[in-house]
């Protein structure tokens, strides 16, 4: 009986080292080259549980940009090591991700989260250790309010969700929109607000607003209040894994009107959920993997060869994030200790990113983003628009300081 | 009054759903006193078992391209309740079996074990991230007067109304039946009148497990995400609707689940609907505050 328990307890632990992911396995022959040894970058995203497809595709692109750029020499001639830790898609363990990346693995800069709500968990510990934290994805206005040490690559949800609401009232002619948001998300109900005030004030209408909890099977309820309402559009701004059910749903109940949402939508199970109710809905995103511009299609083709996948919006952003750090630690000189750092991040200007111009205002967000819009047309995603930031396009200004980050002079 | 009576068409399909969980929740406890936590888990396997087994008949049955048949349909159900059948006895041979003299404390504890241990080895093995629940039958849209359904609300509906009813026939009408009642009613008797206890038992697991498959092709089918945690809230709300309708007593489960359902259903399409999962839990509390037997259930004072 006792040896059985032993047998059991070996079994256990066997497993559980099984279970244990190989960390150092990324860069066996990274070793020191000519500078003071690697620098350690640290990255927290969710590899697991609910936004995996999100936090895998972000994991991606960073270790994309970071063997870009430790191929082109590294940095002053130190190569970028990254830390990665799991989150498990949960605010909670977010923080701990990041507490321990910081107190354990002393790492210079943070890199993640996808989903606002970890990424506001975590920043207030990258602020109070004075640790740049660059997050690629969270829309959230709360992130980067954090602290002076919070950046990101992304516009904002009142950036998405007012551009949105121009475009769909302007451009479209809409004039009543219902909203369905996921009430457990600081990003939906920030974008459903910001999308809602300003369509209000463009003169448009909401005629219905009902809320669902992320991870719910059933929105018959919700739609069927919504369908007495009549609206021309259903404005839902959640995740993908939820749309797609909304939309087959919504279609159940004879509702055929377009449904249309945020960033959130990207990822490439959002068609394979929803099939053939997403037909002619659309959303609102940083890039779009046809563009013909040739810093968007390098990107595509070098991911597409490493990871035999499309890169989503999620893994440009994330792509940038790490390029604009490696520009920043470029400019630094040398000094990765973090108000040198900092500095030298909030400096960036002109930086052509795969996201389009990166600008990072002094509120460390980027300023006069573009906004495509993507359609769901056969089965596939097609570009339906582009949305240039209100007034003057003056996106592109005059390059000055910043190259891309790959020639790795000096 | 559409809205009303579509709420209540949406109410009674996810309400169908919920009973068919419920029965398994409320045979077990009739006959061992044991809340089984892992049942929910139960459900979630069946709908993984359809998602593999549907996705590969599909392509034996129609070429690479896929498609959908009743008659594939039904051997997917089959199949997911020979699996799930097999799981319930395992579940009851290996890890309550052995603790049936135990405190009660013990089999409820091992349940809640058994529950995380198909969760979790459920995200190894099937992987986290959601997966899309094949077609297994074609979709068509049924309009009546503004109320609109499709015919796979009306197969939910249907499907659980056939095996409610051979459940009844089973329970009331068969000798097995009367011996499970027996059992039931007192655990020691039965054994000593010479009814093969054990033997009983499995069975009520099995019968109980096969439910929860056909809920979970059903659940696939009407919602078709689904995930290894996908077991743990429509678990919670049938076990709530086993208490509801009485807890160890057959109809009071399928009439609490209904009712669970079309309840959900209305708050859902209310302002309220931030509270969908909260109004379950309050009905519970309320519930066990002023009736503690349930709607159906008899209140039998203990005995000292």
């Amino acid at each position: 009986m006792k040896r059985n328990v032993l047998v059991a307890i070996t079994c256990a632990l066997a497993l559980a080292f099984l279970g244990c992911p190989p960390k150092n396995a990324e860069t066996p022959n990274a070793t020191t080259t000519g500078g003071d040894g690697e620098i350690l970058v640290g990255e927290y995203g969710s590899l697991t549980g609910n936004q995996a497809t999100f936090g895998t595709s972000t994991h991606n692109a960073i270790m994309l940009a970071v063997d870009e750029i430790n191929g082109a020499g590294g940095v002053n001639g130190r190569k970028i090591k990254v830390q990665t830790e799991d989150d498990q898609s949960k605010a909670e363990e977010a923080a701990n991700a990041v507490t321990k990346l910081i107190a354990q693995n002393n790492v210079v800069a943070v890199l993640g989260e996808v989903a606002s709500s970890s990424s506001i968990a975590a920043a207030p510990i990258c602020q109070n250790n004075k640790i740049p934290m660059i997050t690629p994805s969270s829309t959230n206005p709360a992130v980067t309010k954090k602290g002076d040490y919070i950046f990101r690559m992304c516009f904002l949800d009142d950036y998405q969700g007012a551009s949105m609401a121009r475009y769909l009232r302007q451009t479209l002619g809409i004039k009543n929109v219902a909203i369905l948001i996921d009430n457990k998300s600081d990003y939906s109900t920030g974008l459903a607000k910001y999308f809602g005030d300003a369509f209000t004030a463009m003169g448009g209408t909401i005629v219905g607003t009902q809320s669902f909890t992320s991870g719910d099977s059933d929105f018959r309820a919700q739609l069927t209040a919504i369908r007495t309402t009549k609206p021309e559009l259903i404005y839902i701004p959640a995740y993908y894994n939820d749309v797609g059910q909304i939309a087959i749903q919504a279609r159940d109940l004879g509702m055929n009107m377009p449904l249309a949402g945020g960033d959130g939508w990207e990822s490439p199970k959002l068609i394979e959920i929803g099939g053939k109710a997403l037909e002619g809905c659309f959303y609102s995103n940083h890039y779009f993997f046809g563009d013909t511009n040739p810093i968007v299609r390098n990107f595509v083709e070098k991911y597409k060869q490493r990871y035999s996948a499309t890169p989503d919006a999620l893994a440009a952003l994330a792509y940038d994030a790490a390029r604009v750090l490696a520009d920043a630690m470029k400019r630094a000189g040398g000094k990765t200790d973090g108000p040198t750092l900092r500095e030298a991040i909030a400096a960036t200007k002109g930086f052509a990113g795969v996201t389009g111009t990166i600008n990072l205002g002094p509120d460390r967000n980027p300023e006069g983003k573009t906004l495509v819009i993507v359609e769901v047309k056969g089965g596939e995603l097609t570009l339906k628009a582009k949305v240039e930031p209100e007034g003057a396009p003056a996106a592109t200004g005059t390059a000055t300081t910043t190259t891309t980050g790959t020639t790795g002079t000096q | 009054m559409q809205e009303l009576l579509q709420n209540l068409l949406n109410g009674i399909a996810a309400g169908s759903i919920y009973a068919l969980i419920a029965l398994g929740y409320t045979m077990v406890y009739g006959i061992l006193k044991l809340i089984n936590f892992a049942h929910g888990d139960v459900f979630m396997i069946g709908s993984f078992v359809g998602f593999y087994a549907g996705g590969w008949f599909s392509k034996q049955l129609h070429g690479a391209t896929g498609g959908s048949s009743p008659a594939s349909a039904a051997v997917v159900l089959l199949l997911s309740m020979i699996v799930c059948g097999a799981l319930g006895y395992l579940n009851e041979r290996v890890a309550y079996r052995p603790l049936r003299n135990a405190p009660r404390i013990a089999s409820l504890i091992t349940a809640i074990g058994i529950s995380f241990l198909l969760e979790y080895g459920g995200q190894f093995v099937f992987g986290p991230d959601p997966k899309f629940f094949p077609t297994l039958i074609e979709k068509h849209l049924i309009n009546i007067g503004g109320v609109v359904t499709t015919n796979y609300q009306l197969i939910v509906l249907g499907v659980a109304i056939v095996f409610m009813a051979i459940l009844q026939y089973i329970v009331y009408g068969t000798k097995f039946g009367r011996a499970m009642r027996a059992v039931s009613f007192n655990f020691e008797t039965a054994s000593l009148m010479g009814i093969p206890t054990d033997r009983v038992i499995s069975t009520t697991f099995v019968i109980g497990s096969m439910l929860a498959a056909v809920a979970g092709i059903l659940f696939g089918l009407a919602y078709p995400k689904i995930d290894p945690l996908m077991g743990v809230m429509p678990g919670l709300k049938a076990f709530v609707s086993a208490v509801l309708g009485g807890i160890g007593n057959v109809p009071g489960a399928v009439v609490g689940g209904l009712l669970i359902g079309v309840i959900e259903a209305f708050v859902g399409g209310s302002r309220f609907s931030n509270y969908r999962d909260a109004i379950a839990f309050v009905i519970l509390i309320v519930i066990l505050l002023f009736r503690p037997s349930g709607l159906f259930g008899k209140y039998q004072p203990e005995k000292v």
